[in-house]
């Protein structure tokens, strides 16, 4: 494919446009680079106080880790989301956002939304090595299943890729794409098993019973891809234990599904850019 | 001939024109499709071949398709029919520095730049002094590019785009950046282009620098080619269109101008008198002109063309300081040239009379006299040009190998 060309070409204008990205953001700050830690820092302690010390939501400790600290079961699946979002936000605003650019210079366009990803994929992993710092201080036994992590994280970030190329178009069109992008991310985000366990949805949906034929509430539930990863992840690193082969499967043809519709949406489009911008 | 550098196949490019444009998804559902629209064609079945290494000149009005053309050989738009095949690394200068980021240092946008317009890092390692030094703004290189002065902002993405020392070049009436001595070094910069056998596209309403730099043009019209081929004579004919008031008088000459005061005829005539004009003469070109009205400060303007169209020299008598106050009812007025730096060959006079601001056009008369040269004293072997070179002083043997 010709995007897979083009941006092997460009791997040069890929770590510039990341660099851009990455250094622009925090310039003029008297904190810098800390920043990016501030966000989920607070978001932790907004969801703790609401979720575990007034609401009272008590997640199984982790099997067999034997941790049970809210804070942390909570981030190991509010990281990955946080990345989703700024992956699809960024993406959704490489091509509008660069419009003189693309109007004015060829370059293969597919590098503004990769570089968009490669910049939120490098907060990110800040982010998890800080968390992965404090899961091992509290005793997981979080080094084995390192590799298998880092494998994950890849995954999510082609599966939001592809959505972000999909996006990212559409927006060209469609200027309200952003805006109605951000009321289902938030739904989205309730949707996902965050800041509750799955336990309580498998309750509920055991409790109502089948919904037509053999559906039950989970099945449908449990087709949200970034559901599928919240478990894994929270699998991995906070139990210290295998994901599902289900939940594997799912998170893997998601990725590869989605980043090869997005490419060729993505591609088929990419010529009129200039034009429609 | 040689091959070409860039092919241009038949290229057509519509545009729609959207009578109620939906940038938004509710407009979109309303209407169930995708609005109404007008094809509107920029650009209709373009054939034509940009040779390697010449300086290509696009012109025509605004509107005439010249700059969507330009988009369809950079690649920033594609053609609606046939196809553009280029042959050689190609950069684009449409605007410069539109890749800047603001927060960034110059040093940094340098690179960022760089590579956007195609520039490896060991290639831009290497040129980077030479960029920084073109560009004037060393003693800044390492502040946020939103502190520069529009100038150098603008010096810097022309450094940036200069530097990529591509096969092909378009350029978009970009050539008027930066002050006096920037655009000496940017016309330098040009000409080593054209030494080193790389292709200019170039698109500009500077006819003068058009007609010194380019040497194939194209010229379009409402998106339809006209007319390809050499400069100087594919410009002449569009220069000629551009004067609605364009005229062929009596002796089948070409002007336009108002009329007020009008050019009868151009001699040249030789200091001692003589039928014939030898190189290094002294030379007067003598404008008759007929002042039918009045008129109050005028400016004569002279230029000279070989047969075939090159543009070698003009003047007028504003710049060279001769301010004529009034001229009314028939006259003439004189041009002395010291020494006729011109080999044997014919020449083509160009008259005008413009007002003092020389915007307003009185008469312009094409071919307002011709005039041979004959060899001087000594002969020289080629070019327009005669120097009345001295050869002397042969130093053999001083430098030992």
């Amino acid at each position: 494919m010709s995007l897979v060309a083009d941006l092997r070409d460009s791997r040069e204008l890929l770590v510039n446009l990341t660099r851009r990205e990455v250094k622009g953001k925090y310039k003029r700050t008297a904190l810098g680079q800390l920043w990016s830690l501030a966000n989920p820092l607070a978001q932790m302690l907004i969801f703790t106080v609401v979720f575990s010390f007034i609401i009272r939501m008590e997640p199984d400790p982790g099997d067999p880790s034997g941790l049970d600290i809210f804070a942390l079961w909570l981030m190991c699946a509010l990281l990955p989301w946080t990345f989703f979002t700024a992956v699809v936000n960024g993406g959704m605003g490489a091509l509008v956002g660069n419009e003189n650019l693309i109007k004015k210079v060829y370059f293969p366009r597919s590098t503004l939304v990769v570089a968009s990803t490669f910049s939120a994929t490098y907060q990110w992993s800040i982010e998890m090595v800080v968390l992965a710092a404090v899961l091992v201080l509290v005793g997981s036994q979080l080094f084995v299943w390192l590799p298998l992590v880092i494998v994950f994280m890849v995954l999510l970030a082609c599966f939001s890729l592809g959505i972000a190329f999909m996006l990212s178009v559409a927006n060209v069109y469609f200027r309200d794409t952003q805006h109605f992008v951000a009321i289902l991310l938030q739904i989205w985000f309730y949707l996902t098993p965050i800041v509750y366990p799955v336990r309580l949805v498998a309750e509920q949906s055991a409790s109502i019973g089948p919904l037509f034929g053999s559906v039950t509430l989970l099945d449908l539930y449990e087709l949200n891809p970034m559901g599928r990863f919240a478990e894994v992840f929270r699998n991995l690193m906070y139990d210290n234990r295998w994901p599902e082969l289900g939940d594997t499967v799912a998170c893997a043809v998601w990725s590869v599904a989605a980043l090869l519709i997005g490419a060729w949406v993505f591609n088929r489009h990419t010529e009129r850019l200039a034009e429609v911008l | 001939m040689s091959p070409a550098a860039v092919s241009v196949e038949n290229v057509s490019k519509s545009f729609r024109i959207y009578h109620e444009r939906n940038q938004t998804l509710k407009a979109a559902v309303m209407r169930r499709r995708r609005s109404q629209y007008e094809e509107f064609w920029a650009l209709r079945d373009v054939a034509l071949e940009i040779p390697e290494a010449s300086t290509f000149a696009l012109v025509g009005d605004n509107g005439s398709g010249k700059s969507t053309l330009l988009k369809c050989l950079a690649k920033i738009l594609f053609p609606t029919e046939g196809r553009v095949v280029t042959r050689g690394r190609m950069a684009a200068l449409l605007e410069v520095g539109s890749g800047f980021h603001p927060e960034l240092s110059g040093r940094d946008n340098i690179y960022l730049n760089g590579s956007i317009l195609g520039m490896k890092r060991p290639e831009i390692d290497r040129k980077f002094d030479e960029i920084v030094a073109f560009s004037g703004v060393e003693r800044f290189i390492d502040q946020p590019v939103k502190n520069y002065s529009s100038g150098m902002y603008v010096r810097l993405g022309f450094s940036v785009a200069i530097h990529v020392e591509p096969e092909i070049l378009l350029v978009d009436e970009v050539l008027a950046v930066g002050d006096a001595a920037f655009q000496e070094k940017c016309a330098e910069k040009f000409a080593t282009f054209k030494r080193e056998g790389r292709t200019v596209v170039v698109v500009s309403h500077s006819m003068p620098s058009l007609r010194a730099m380019a040497d194939h043009a194209a010229w379009l019209e409402h998106g339809v080619l006209k007319e390809a081929g050499p400069a100087a004579g594919v410009l002449e004919r569009y220069l000629d269109s551009t004067h609605s008031d364009v005229q062929i008088d009596e002796q089948g000459r070409v002007r336009w101008g108002s009329g007020e005061a009008r050019v009868r005829d151009v001699e040249v005539i030789s200091e001692h008198g003589g039928a014939t004009l030898r190189s290094g003469d002294e030379a007067i070109v003598r404008i008759h002109f007929d002042a039918k009205e009045p008129v109050e400060k005028p400016v004569f303007g002279l230029a000279i063309e070989t047969s075939d169209g090159t543009y070698l020299w003009a003047s007028n008598t504003r710049d060279a300081g001769l301010s004529v106050d009034r001229i009314s009812g028939r006259g003439s007025v004189d041009c002395r040239l010291p020494s006729l730096a011109l080999q044997p060959g014919t020449f083509v006079v160009l008259a005008s009379i413009v007002d003092s601001t020389t915007t307003h056009t009185y008469d312009y008369l094409r071919d307002a006299g011709r005039f041979s040269v004959d060899h001087g004293p000594v002969r020289e072997s080629g070019g327009p040009m005669a120097l009345q070179p001295r050869w002397s002083g042969v130093r053999s043997g001083v430098e030992r190998a």
